[in-house]
This record gives C-alpha cells, sequence and structure tokens, in this order.
C-alpha cells in the first residue's frame, strides 16, 4: 500500500477506494508465525544441547537409536515435501482431482511417519527409556514430539483442507490456505533436518 | 489451604474439593464483595436491557477501536487488582516488627507478593501496551483496521481469559508462592504440589497465545498496511515503537511459552528438565526465562517511549528533535534487549569474564535510552511549550525515570550487584522505571487520546490532583526502598528484627497511601469527564493541534477511520496537510469494505479458560473433551469463507455529513 503511485503534492486522499488484494497479510503473517514457532523449536534445540548429555547412569543416544527406523522415517517425511510440491503445481494448473489425489498422498506419508514415530517412542517408554529417565530423554522425547505433535495437527489440516476444496474447488481463499499449509509442512521438513542431523546421526556417534 | 501431603484425585472433580475454598476471612471478604459487584453489574446490565448491546457492538467486535478500549479497561481494573496486593504488603511490612507477625501468614503473603508482579506485568502493563498500540496504530498509518481482525478479537479475549484464571485462584485453592518468574526448584512439584504454581502456568500460557498472536498482527499491519506516501521513515514514532515492540514480542514470547512447557512437563509428567536430580539443570530455566524476560522489560516500556515523542512534540508544537536518530535509538534498544539477559543473575555462578560481558552491555544499551532523553529535552528547547496533562506527565517521566536508569546502570556493574542483588534496592529501580516509565506513560497517552476515542477531553483540575497525589506518591514510597536496600535489606521478607528499619517501611506505606489517593482522583477524573462529556466536548476531532493522522478523523472515528484514504507526504502528515489548508471532501463517496463481527473469540477463549482450569484441578476428561472442542470449533470456524460486510456509499455519506454539521456548529 505504501508505494506512491504519482500522486500530485497537493492530493491528500485517494478518490477511489484502494482495493488491496484479499488477504494480502496472509502469507506474511503466516510466515511471521513460522518464525516464532521456530524460535520455540530453537529453543527445544539448545535445551537439548545442553541437556542431551546427562544420561544420569542411564541409556545414551547410541543404546536407543534405531538408525534404520529414523532413515525410513525421514524418507517419509522429505518425500511428503515432495508430494505436497506436486499438490501445489497441480493447484497452479488449476487441476483439482490431481491436487486432491496429491494432498492425499501427502497425508498418507504423514502419517506413516507419525506411526513410525509413535513406535520408537512406545518402544522406549517399554525398555525404561522414557522421558521421565533422565534429562537427556527428557530433552528428547520434547524435542521429537513437538514436532510430531506439530505433524499431527498438519495431517488434520491437510484433511479440513481436502474437504473444503472439494465443497468449494481451488478458490482464492483456498489457494491461499494450501499455501499456508505447504509453507508449514515444509518448515516441518527443515526442522526434521535438524532433529535428524543433531539428534540421530550426531547420538549414534557419540 | 496449605497441602503437604498429595490429595488423593478423584476421577469426577480431580483434585477439587470444598477445602479449596479458602477458610481466610479477609478473602472470604473480597469474594463477597466481588460477587456483590459482579450481581450489581448483571443487574444493571439486565435493567437496561444491554446484554445485545455489548453482545454485537464489543464482545463480538473486530473493530481494532473498540478492541484497544476493551484491553485498556482490563488493565485499569486489574491495576485496581494489582494495587491492593501493594497495599497489603506495605501494610504487613509496617506492622511485622518487633515481635509482631503482621496479619498476612507466610502462605497468604508469599502469594500476595507473587500475585502482584504476576498481574502488574501479564494482566496490567500488557494490556495497557497492546490496548494503546491496537487503537493507535491503525489510526496513525491511515488504515481502516489490523491486518487481522479476527485474529484480534480473538487476542483479546485469550488475554481476558488469562485474567479470569489468575483472578480464580484468589477464590479457589490457591496462587503459585514462588516469585513472579516461579524459579524452579522451589516450583517444581515436590516444593509445592498443590494447584498455585499451575494457576501460574496456565495463565500466563493462555494469555501468551494472545499477546504472541497480537504481536504478527500488529507486525503485519505497520509493515503492509500503511497508507500511500508513507514510507517507513515518514511512520509516525510510535508507529515505530510499536513495530519494534510487536518484534520483540513475537521473538521472545515462544520462549516463554516453551519454558512453561517444560515446567508443565516436569510438574505434570515428571521429566528432569529443571530438577536438581537425574540430568536437569535448574540454570536453564533461569536463561531461558530471562531470554524472554529482559526483551519483555523493553515490550513494556518502547510503546511509551513512543508516546513521550508524540506528546513532546505536539505540546512543543514543532517536529520532533532527531527523528531518525529517535528511529534508530529505537531498533539498537530492540536488538541489543537479546544480548543483556544475564544481568539478572550476575550472582549465580557465571564466572567474571561472562559477567563483564553481559555488564557492558548492559550499560551500551543506556546509550540509546539517554539519546531518546535527549531528543525530548531539545524537542522542548524553543517550543512553545503547552503544560496540558499529557505534557506534565511527560516532564514526570523524564525526571524520574532518568534516575531509574541510572540505579540501572549502577546494577549493571557486577561488583555492585553482588551487594544489591535480590535487595530492595532492585525492588526500587524495577518501580522506579515502570511506574515512572510505564505508568507515567499510559496516563500521559490516556489524557492524549482519550479526547480521540471518546470525543470529550478528561477534566483538568481532578486531573492534576491525580498527578500530584501519583507523582509525590511515587518518591515517597519507593526512595525509602533505596536507602533500606543499601542497608542490605531484601526484598520478600514478611517480618523483620531489626527496629530501627520500620521508619522507612512506615513512609513507604505513606507513600503507597498517596497512590491510592492518586489512583482515586484518576477514577474521579474518568467519571467527572463522563458526567460534564457537554462541557468538555470536542468537535473538531483535533483538540491538542495535532500532528499525526489519528487527528485527522473525527472524534470519536467513524467505524472505518477514514471516509478516503489518506495521502502521506511528510512525517507529520496532519501537520503537513493543515499547513497545506487541505479541505476535508465532503463528496464522492464510495461503499467502503470492512470485515464482520464474530462470536468465535471470545467462544474458543472459554473454552481455552475451561481447559485451563481442567488441568490445574487434574479434571482429565473436562480437559479432554475441552480440547477437542477447541479442535472442533476452531475447524468448524474454518469453513466460514463469508467474513466481510460492506458499508454502502449513502451510509458513509451521512456519517460524514453529519460531522461536517458539527464542525461548522464548533468553528
Ligand atoms: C502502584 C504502586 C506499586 C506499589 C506500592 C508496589 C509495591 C510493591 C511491593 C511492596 C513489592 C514487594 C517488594 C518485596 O519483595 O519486598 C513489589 C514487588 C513487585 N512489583 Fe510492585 N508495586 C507497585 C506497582 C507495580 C507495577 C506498576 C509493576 C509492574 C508493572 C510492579 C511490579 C512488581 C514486581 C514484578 C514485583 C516483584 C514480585 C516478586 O517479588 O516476585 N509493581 N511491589
Ligand atoms: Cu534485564
Amino acid at each position: 500500500m505504501s508505494a506512491m503511485p504519482d500522486i500530485p503534492r497537493t492530493s491528500f486522499h485517494l478518490e477511489e477506494e484502494p482495493h488491496p488484494p484479499e488477504g494480502g497479510s496472509t502469507m506474511l503473517g503466516f510466515w511471521v508465525y513460522l518464525m516464532s514457532d521456530c524460535l520455540i523449536f530453537a529453543i527445544l534445540f539448545a535445551t537439548y544441547g545442553v541437556l542431551g548429555g546427562n544420561y544420569a547412569a542411564g541409556p545414551a543416544p547410541s543404546d536407543l537409536f534405531e538408525l534404520e527406523l529414523v532413515a525410513i522415517n525421514t524418507t517419509f517425511l522429505l518425500v511428503s515435501s515432495i508430494t505436497f510440491g506436486f499438490a501445489m503445481l497441480s493447484m497452479m494448473q488449476d487441476r483439482l482431482r490431481s491436487t486432491l489425489i496429491w494432498l492425499a498422498v501427502t497425508g498418507a506419508f504423514g502419517i506413516g511417519f507419525l506411526g513410525i514415530e509413535l513406535y520408537e517412542f512406545l518402544h522406549l517408554i517399554h525398555i525404561g527409556a522414557g522421558p521421565q529417565r533422565s534429562g537427556f530423554l527428557s530433552a528428547f522425547f520434547l524435542l521429537v514430539g513437538t514436532h510430531g505433535l506439530h505433524v499431527f495437527f498438519g495431517v488434520i489440516w491437510l484433511v479440513t483442507l481436502m474437504v473444503q476444496v472439494t465443497q468449494r474447488g481451488l478458490i482464492g481463499a483456498n489457494r491461499r490456505r494450501l499455501m499456508c499449509l505447504s509453507m508449514f509442512w515444509h518448515f516441518l521438513d527443515v526442522i526434521w533436518i535438524g532433529v535428524f542431523t543433531f539428534v540421530y546421526l550426531l547420538g549414534m556417534l557419540q | 489451604m496449605e497441602q503437604t501431603a498429595p490429595l488423593p484425585v478423584s476421577p469426577i472433580f480431580g483434585r477439587l474439593t470444598l477445602d479449596a475454598i479458602p477458610y481466610d476471612p479477609i478473602v472470604q471478604a473480597t469474594f463477597g464483595v466481588v460477587v456483590l459487584g459482579a450481581l450489581a453489574v448483571v443487574y444493571l446490565i439486565q435493567r437496561y436491557r444491554l446484554w445485545g448491546y455489548l453482545w454485537n457492538e464489543w464482545i463480538t467486535t473486530v473493530d481494532h477501536k473498540k478492541i484497544g478500549i476493551m484491553y485498556m479497561i482490563l488493565g485499569f481494573v486489574m491495576l485496581l487488582r494489582g494495587f491492593s496486593d501493594a497495599i497489603m504488603m506495605r501494610l504487613q511490612q509496617v506492622m511485622a516488627f518487633g515481635g509482631s507477625d503482621g496479619y498476612l501468614n507466610a502462605h497468604h503473603y508469599d502469594q500476595v507478593f507473587t500475585a502482584h508482579g504476576v498481574i502488574m506485568i501479564f494482566f496490567v502493563a500488557m494490556p495497557i501496551i497492546t490496548g494503546l498500540m491496537n487503537y493507535v496504530v491503525p489510526l496513525q498509518i491511515g488504515t481502516r483496521d489490523v491486518a487481522f481482525p479476527f485474529l484480534n478479537n480473538f487476542s483479546f479475549w485469550m488475554t481476558a481469559g488469562g485474567a479470569v484464571i489468575v483472578m480464580a485462584s484468589l477464590f479457589l485453592g490457591e496462587f503459585a508462592q514462588t516469585g513472579w518468574l516461579a524459579f524452579p526448584p522451589l516450583s517444581g512439584i515436590d516444593s509445592a504440589p498443590y494447584v498455585g504454581v499451575d494457576y501460574y502456568i496456565w495463565a500466563l500460557q493462555v494469555a501468551g497465545v494472545g499477546t504472541t498472536l497480537s504481536g504478527i498482527n500488529l507486525v503485519c499491519t505497520i509493515l503492509k498496511m500503511r497508507a500511500p506516501g508513507m514510507n517507513m521513515m515518514k511512520m509516525p514514532i510510535f508507529s515505530w515503537t510499536s513495530l519494534c515492540t510487536n518484534i520483540l514480542i513475537v521473538a521472545s514470547f515462544p520462549v516463554l511459552t516453551a519454558v512453561l512447557v517444560m515446567l508443565s512437563l516436569d510438574r505434570y509428567v515428571g521429566t528432569n528438565f529443571f530438577t536438581t536430580d537425574m540430568g536437569g539443570n535448574a540454570m536453564m530455566y533461569v536463561n531461558l526465562i530471562w531470554i524472554w524476560g529482559h526483551p519483555e522489560v523493553y515490550i513494556l516500556i518502547l510503546p511509551l517511549f513512543g508516546v513521550f515523542s508524540e506528546v513532546t512534540s505536539t505540546f512543543s508544537g514543532k517536529r520532533l528533535f532527531g527523528y531518525t536518530s529517535m528511529v534508530y535509538a529505537t531498533v539498537v534498544i530492540t536488538v541489543l534487549a537479546y544480548v543483556v539477559w544475564l544481568h539478572h543473575f550476575f550472582t549465580m555462578g557465571n564466572g567474571a569474564s561472562v559477567n563483564a560481558f553481559f555488564g557492558i552491555t548492559t550499560m551500551i544499551i543506556s546509550i540509546p535510552t539517554g539519546a531518546k532523553i535527549f531528543n525530548w529535552l531539545f524537542t522542548m528547547y524553543r517550543g512553545r511549550i503547552r503544560f496540558e496533562l499529557p505534557m506534565m506527565w511527560t516532564i514526570a517521566f523524564m525526571l524520574t525515570f532518568t534516575v531509574g536508569g541510572m540505579t540501572g546502570v549502577l546494577l549493571a556493574v557486577p561488583p555492585a550487584d553482588f551487594l544489591l542483588h535480590n535487595s530492595l534496592f532492585l525492588v526500587a529501580h524495577f518501580h522506579n522505571v515502570i511506574i515512572g516509565g510505564v505508568l507515567f506513560g499510559t496516563f500521559a497517552a490516556v489524557n492524549y487520546w482519550w479526547p480521540k476515542a471518546f470525543g470529550f477531553t478528561l477534566d483538568r483540575f481532578w486531573g492534576k490532583v491525580s498527578f500530584w497525589f501519583w507523582v509525590v506518591g511515587f518518591w515517597t514510597a519507593f526512595m525509602p526502598l533505596y536507602i533500606l536496600g543499601l542497608m542490605g535489606v531484601t526484598r520478600r521478607m514478611r517480618v523483620f528484627d531489626d527496629p530501627s528499619l520500620q521508619i522507612w517501611f512506615g513512609i513507604a506505606g505513606i507513600g503507597a497511601l498517596l497512590i491510592a489517593l492518586g489512583i482515586a482522583a484518576m477514577l474521579v477524573q474518568f467519571a467527572v469527564s463522563i458526567w460534564r462529556r457537554k462541557a468538555l466536548s470536542d468537535e473538531t476531532g483535533d483538540p491538542w493541534d495535532g500532528r499525526t493522522l489519528e487527528w485527522a478523523t473525527s472524534s470519536p472515528p467513524p467505524e472505518y477511520n477514514f471516509a478516503f484514504t489518506p495521502v502521506v507526504h511528510a512525517t507529520d502528515a496532519w501537520a503537513d496537510m493543515k499547513a497545506r489548508n487541505y479541505a476535508r471532501p465532503t463528496e464522492g463517496f464510495k461503499p467502503i469494505h470492512m470485515p464482520a463481527n464474530t462470536s468465535a473469540g471470545v467462544i474458543l477463549s472459554g473454552i481455552s479458560v475451561v481447559l485451563a482450569m481442567a488441568l490445574i484441578w487434574y479434571v482429565w476428561w473436562l480437559a479432554i473433551l475441552a480440547f477437542l472442542a477447541i479442535i472442533g470449533y476452531a475447524i468448524y470456524h474454518t469453513f466460514d469463507y463469508d467474513r466481510d460486510c460492506n458499508i454502502p456509499a449513502e451510509e458513509v455519506a451521512q456519517v460524514e455529513q453529519s460531522r461536517t454539521e458539527r464542525l461548522s456548529g464548533a468553528v
């Protein structure tokens, strides 16, 4: 709005109602929100950095993590980002059906990711390495769990959007929502790369 | 109820039993007063059939001006609560000498100072600055509303929800006894097994959602919605400081959220983030909470720096001296706010070099602040100063705040801090800057913008009475605390041994009474002004000969703020328009697109309060239900695509016509 179309120095108002694009601030707003969310993850990473070595005479990362499982998990999430990209491409070409199909595929990968993570968590708790066991495990469960919770809400949001796209088609509002979800989904991917590297890979090296 | 052994948890009521109602006569009398007051309000609303009006015009409104006013009301009401706590502490400390136990037991006293600090920061200062920014920023930047009007309504109700939770703790259970930052291990489940700390956590979490979202909202509003021609360096200073404040909010409140999540996990799940064994680290809490906490103090003061800038320039009849340096000073403060947090715990084992680093950064941050003071002084220099109430508060601020700032620099010297840490000197310092800065600034702002919001000025006589009681009261109440602190008296003390100290607490108590009179005079000022609103009315919309765009529209501004979107050519846009004999357009109105009201905000916040209460009292089934309800309702709300309405051109024409008539009547 603040760009100055050639308005003479003597004119102090616009004769016509300006029509800023509807939802013009939505992308910026959502991006700022993502940055604040990013800060939460930054704090959780920092916490893991401080507490990650406090095993309290309990298990260490190399005793617990199974890299094969994490590799599958990571693949699921990375592929889901690609399929979300395909959904967005279809959206831009106004292809409703293929948008929905790619969204469904993305959601399926998301659920797969959550399933594996849940299995991992239950397994850890089962062998006595639950979040109460040590500072390291508290920080681990919180960091990975918060990411998982985000994916969970992402899936709920995705299903909601699929219903809305089915009902109303690829109208402006729905496109905007899909773009926000897409940013959210890729953001979670980036966070996961951090988790994968710092928690799992470096953990195995120790 | 003082609780030592963990209570049995019933599947239906959780740990809520009849014992949760405090049997303390003071609390019960307060409760009685609150209930009677609430009944009276309900009766009056019913009597005058105001339910529909309140619901349609206020509770569900998305108008940034009304939301701003509701924030201000919340802040002022909670100020009364926070101040009652302060008076109770002053009375206790002056009584509890020579073997006397005073009138408050330890369990009660510890809740009082904690509640006072929490309420004053989160439910007085925060709502007030958010309210000011909400009301003024869209008007100053020449737009019709904030970027996300629905979100704005939701944010307000979440903040109010947090206040409701804190107030509930007074009558059901207890509040935290940990001090306002709830350091573990004192706030851990072993030392604080009952509901106090849980009230603290959930009140802050619910309000925190509102604060963060309103921060995002205002950042987007300022970045995206400025009137044509208003580039960043033509933006009024208040909008600039608001931008920096909201950036600080977005970049610090998530830290608070995260650290409180960890504290709750320690308490509810038994994790080991901040415990003293099993690999926990309590110092991490102290670091994290101050990484939020220091930016928070700048969040509180920056908007008021903006207010003082606007007021000084308006009432000196000059443009602000050093506009550019003011902007840069604000930005530098915003950045430096993140590298000083450790000065809050120099004494907690950081080592000399770390302390030196943070001591120096702290001293550096006083430079841009000092630059601001000089800018205000030079603005006044050779100005034609009008000593209206806002200007009086501004001058009181400059004198008071400077002293507070200097004691702050003193505390930034680590060796000095080793002597003064956790003493009443510190308490005097932060009240010196908070009352002298945030509260005086609020009062300047209220006196300045009240006529904009309501169309009549505030009564000057009662304003001056209030001013003098507040200023003299503040100095009387807090200078003795500096002295006591230098003598080594620590904070948060309930009883004292040394009788020679009593006189100072007596003086401080008198100061608090003077402040009480100042508050009373201010309420009288509001009442008298409303009563005499005809005589005090201002038809021009510009009673102070203002310089920025909010004074270009009528008072109170119409729902759509400006009939035509203003075009800006200079920093003081409205002064520029007046200097060039701008004529207000009286025809050619167009229909205006506005957002429609929503009830989703208050409903979501209501369910959040239920969720919080269920979690506090371990009523798990209700917590699950409330959680599902929030998700379900939020999803349901997204199915509503039709959130706008149009104001037809005829209606705009009508509103503007009536203003034309009033203007010609006033000349
Ligand atoms: C209006 C007059 C006020 C009076 C008379 C007053 C008085 C007091 C007193 C007596 C204490 C306890 C000192 C001790 O530890 O012994 C205290 C603490 C505190 N006050 Fe105030 N206060 C006032 C206003 C404010 C305001 C406006 C704020 C912030 C916006 C504020 C924030 C705090 C905080 C954060 C604490 C520390 C609580 C703790 O120890 O955890 N106060 N105040
Ligand atoms: Cu600080």
